[in-house]
């Protein structure tokens, strides 16, 4: 025989609060450890999205083709086609939010002052605009107008580099397919940044026409980037598009073709509950703590409980529901602080002092906790069942006194 | 109404060397509502024999049997059981529980027996009322005397209507007015209810409301007098 819920719950909410400083202590390493699961998943779930959506951005896309042969040698004798006409229903069909074809091949741009050794993209500046490049990443000057804009957009840190500034020419080099060299003199029409310097660095655009004009490729293209809905999920619209192209073709997913960020993202997911079963285990040592202290001082009152006929198991329920009011509450408090520490910090961590560090893990300077619900709901599972776990051994402890010896306790 | 019966109860405990006769051979028969008194020096074994018949301790040897039923071989579960719907204790020392109030305490046993709130506060209501404690009811144990508490742990025993209650020096922290008003209160519930009385005690003015009046000594029964009150 036990108690009845209301009386049970009565009994265990003034039980609490009989050692009130034992229990905030308590409610406070709770409602740490909580919060600890809950932000610290979160920002790392931010810089796990933030590396992986900076790497897709970089791509570009979430699904890229290419000739098979590209991949070995970026160069324009392994171009393809924008011709296949079952190619172009997927590409413009439901699945695709956006897609572009884009020359990219090796290049070397020169000031007048030194040269650099870059990767020359030839693109759309609507298809690169639709795949994500952010206007406001424009510096200084303007994007290209159009695939047939004269100008050339390269980053901060080349511009640097280079000793060069806006309005000013660069003359860029590259192979033809014949590999004759094959150069052109551009004007600095913008100049960008990236999260990562080196991007900056590395990365100029110009517009398509005037680069496959320029290396006499006709209309051939390196490779079409291509951006689904969710890039959790590429597999899907992967396979869709290989069932189309041509045997020449290679279809990969931004997992395939950067099996490091795919593998990050991976990781992260039982990184995640690891993290929080040994925030927990380090709670628990509290919990066990806490608990038998309140059983030991309740051993003559829990005796009594059992010479007036409380069974063993009623004793196990009081102080599991003991546990569990402490738990709720730590959860509560915790839960709250978290996501409150999340919502205040929504503009972001500036993480600048270790940029470095962070751009070698290809996450950029600024971190930003992005709480997923599943995440919460896991915390708030992991603390409740390990928790419920925890308890069972005080618990069952208490059950165990024999009431004459339980009695005679002082 | 219970009838127990002891036959050659033992039990000893290990003190250093020395052995410690707790209850060393001891049988004993009592009839469904008895009054008896149990009295003897500390550590004769008044309160081991009662934690014995009530399921409280374990023997060395012997046999218990509250209306025919083995007590020495029930499981605690049904230990548990038999205390909560037949045995009402009485301690020597108040044993409330102090976050619970006078009344809170009072319906404990019933609230675990499942008794309704209705029934749990009228019952309650009027022991308390009977004990003497009539607007006291909400007070916290640490709020009221030594005797006040007492008086809620003997409502608390017998507001469930037990068949046997064990009392275990039951008025030491009373004075005397309190103790004739707590042994007539026992005594109007032994002869109502027929509800069997074990009470152990140092005290002659309680010995004097038993009908059967046991002396203890180093474990053993030495006598075994019936007390008539003319």
């Amino acid at each position: 025989m036990a108690l009845p819920a209301a009386a049970l719950m009565t009994l265990s909410w003034r039980n609490l609060w009989r050692n009130y400083r034992r229990t905030l202590i308590m409610l406070l390493a709770i409602t740490v450890g909580v919060w600890a699961m809950i932000f610290m998943t979160a920002l790392l779930r931010g810089m796990v999205d933030n590396m992986v959506r900076t790497g897709i951005s970089t791509l570009p896309g979430h699904v890229q083709i290419h000739a098979k042969a590209y991949r070995d040698d970026p160069s324009v004798t392994h171009g393809l086609p924008v011709s296949d006409q079952a190619l172009l229903t997927i590409l413009n069909g439901q699945e695709v939010v956006a897609w572009t074809g884009r020359i990219k091949v090796p290049a070397m741009v020169s000031s007048e002052r030194d040269n650099r050794g870059v990767t020359l993209l030839g693109v759309d500046p609507a298809g690169e605009l639709a795949l994500g490049f952010d206007p406001a990443d424009i510096e200084e000057g303007r994007f290209l107008d159009g695939p047939d804009d004269r100008g050339i957009v390269i980053g901060k840190k080349l511009m640097e580099r280079l000793e060069t500034r806006l309005g000013k020419r660069v003359v860029v080099m590259s192979q033809d397919p014949d590999n004759d060299i094959a150069e052109r003199g551009f004007r600095v029409v913008g100049v960008f940044t990236a999260d990562l310097e080196s991007r900056e660095e590395s990365v100029v655009y110009a517009g398509r026409d005037v680069i496959q004009a320029m290396l006499g490729v006709g209309t051939d293209i390196s490779e079409i980037a291509i951006l689904g809905y969710d890039y959790r999920t590429p597999e899907a619209l992967t396979a869709s598009i290989r069932k189309v192209v041509p045997a020449d073709h290679e279809v990969l997913s931004w997992l395939e073709l950067d099996p490091y960020l795919s593998t990050m993202m991976r990781v992260m997911d039982g990184f995640v509950l690891v993290w929080m079963v040994v925030i927990f285990l380090a709670l628990s040592f509290g919990l066990v703590n806490t608990l038998m202290m309140a059983v030991f001082e309740r051993v003559r009152e829990i005796g009594l409980m059992r010479a007036l006929g409380m069974r063993p198991s009623g004793i196990v329920y009081q102080i599991m529901v003991e546990s569990l009011l402490l738990l709720i509450l730590g959860l509560l408090a915790g839960n709250l602080l978290a996501l409150g520490t999340i919502a205040w910090l929504k503009d972001g961590i500036d993480v600048s002092a270790v940029a470095k560090g962070m751009e070698m893990m290809g996450a950029a300077s600024v971190m930003y906790p992005v709480l997923e619900w599943p995440d919460l709901v896991l915390a708030n599972i992991v603390v409740i069942v390990l928790g419920f776990i925890t308890s069972l051994l005080p618990a069952w402890r208490a059950s165990q006194y024999r009431p004459v010896e339980a009695l005679g306790r002082i | 109404m219970a009838a127990i019966s002891c036959i050659d109860l033992c039990k000893y405990y290990q003190q250093g060397d020395a052995v410690i006769k707790g209850l060393d051979h001891v049988s004993l028969e009592i009839d469904e509502g008895s009054f008896i008194c149990l009295s003897g020096p500390s550590g004769s074994g008044k309160t081991t024999l009662l934690n014995a018949i009530g399921g409280l301790d374990s023997l060395d040897s012997g046999e218990i049997s509250i209306d025919g039923e083995r007590v020495d071989l029930l499981d605690k579960a049904a230990l548990a059981d038999l205390r909560l719907h037949h045995i009402g204790f009485v301690f020597q020392a108040y044993n409330l529980i102090p976050v619970l109030s006078a009344r809170e305490n009072v319906e404990f046993v019933m609230q675990v027996q499942g008794v309704g709130a209705g029934e749990r506060k009228q019952r309650s209501s009027r022991i308390l009322q009977e004990v003497g404690l009539e607007g006291m009811e909400d007070r916290r144990p640490a709020q009221l005397s030594g005797g006040q508490q007492q008086r809620v742990a003997v409502a608390r025993a017998i507001v469930s209507q037990p068949n046997l209650v064990l009392a275990d020096e039951p008025t030491a922290n009373l004075d005397s007015e309190s103790m004739e008003k707590l042994m007539a209160q026992f005594r109007e519930l032994n002869r109502t209810h027929k509800v069997t009385f074990l009470i152990a005690t140092h005290d002659q003015r309680v010995m004097e409301w038993a009908d059967r009046l046991i002396s203890m000594e180093d474990g053993r029964v030495i006598s075994d007098v019936l007390q008539d009150h003319g």
